[in-house]
């Protein structure tokens, strides 16, 4: 299967726990297409895992009725290592990026683990406000083995 | 009207003596996290003289996983007893290293060699 570089694909869903594993099999079935490597795979599934997690219990505090915007896109470009964009789209409360932070790793307690989690598997993240409401979170992975060559 | 289907990750109970031997199946996350907590709380109320964890048959956790482990880890050290951790695959185990919390649960490469401490 042949994944076309710079093309994207949307998905959907509502922040209910149940579309989570929907949504995280969906990109993992993208990158095994992409030919990405399992550790990779495996870190980024996570890494969305976190994400949605996130948004669905700070951004719409639990709601189940928001909807979650997902782009997965492989960049591909001359001179750059192949990399993995995932983009996720909400339109519930902005929660400012300078207070998503982890606990102390030495703290142990459930609970505050997701964001710490993120930046460790992920290459890059940003935040930011999304006109209309909402925030916009990318994450950029770089990735290893054939992952885009396709 | 249907149900919402509710996994269980959690597919057995079995005992060796005293040991608790809790067998989880599929992946861990927010959709059932929360039944994995409740589930792992109710083994503990049945007084075992340690529970081990066989979580050889997850190939996903997620930190709500993890929580839910931690909740147990603490209840459990309140009532004295241990908590092992078995057979984690890859992804599981990479999760834990990173979290540092390799350093705080007791790992075991499988139950017998948890059963065996």
């Amino acid at each position: 299967m042949k994944i076309p570089p710079n093309k994207p694909i949307h998905l959907t869903i509502l922040s209910v726990p149940a579309h989570v594993p929907v949504a995280r099999a969906a990109v993992e079935r993208f990158c095994r297409a992409m030919q990405v490597d399992e550790q990779t795979t495996g870190q980024i599934a996570l890494s969305l895992d976190e994400a949605l997690a996130n948004i669905i219990k700070h951004a719409y505090g639990g709601r189940p009725d928001g909807l979650i915007e997902i782009e997965v896109m492989p960049l591909l470009s001359d001179g750059l290592p192949p990399t993995l964009q995932l983009r996720l789209r909400d339109r519930g409360r902005h929660v400012d990026p300078a207070r998503i932070r982890s606990r102390d790793l030495d703290d142990v307690r459930p609970g505050g683990l997701g964001v710490h989690i993120i930046h460790q598997y992920m290459d890059r993240i940003e935040y930011r406000k999304a006109e209309g409401g909402g925030t916009v979170l990318t994450m950029l992975k770089r990735l290893g083995g054939s992952g885009g060559r396709s | 009207m249907k149900k919402d289907v509710q996994k269980r990750p959690i597919a057995a109970v079995r005992w060796e003596g005293q040991a608790a031997v809790v067998s989880v199946t599929g992946e861990i996350d927010l959709s059932c996290s929360g039944e994995f907590q409740d589930e792992l709380l109710d083994v503990l109320d049945d007084k075992p003289g340690s529970i081990t964890v066989d979580l050889s048959n997850v190939p996903h956790m997620d930190s709500s996983g993890i929580a839910s482990l931690i909740k147990l880890l603490g209840r459990s050290r309140k009532a004295s007893v241990p908590v092992r951790l078995a057979g984690l695959q890859k992804r599981v185990q990479s999760l834990f290293e990173i979290t540092r919390l390799d350093k705080v649960f007791e790992i075991y490469p499988d139950v017998t060699e948890a059963l065996a401490k």
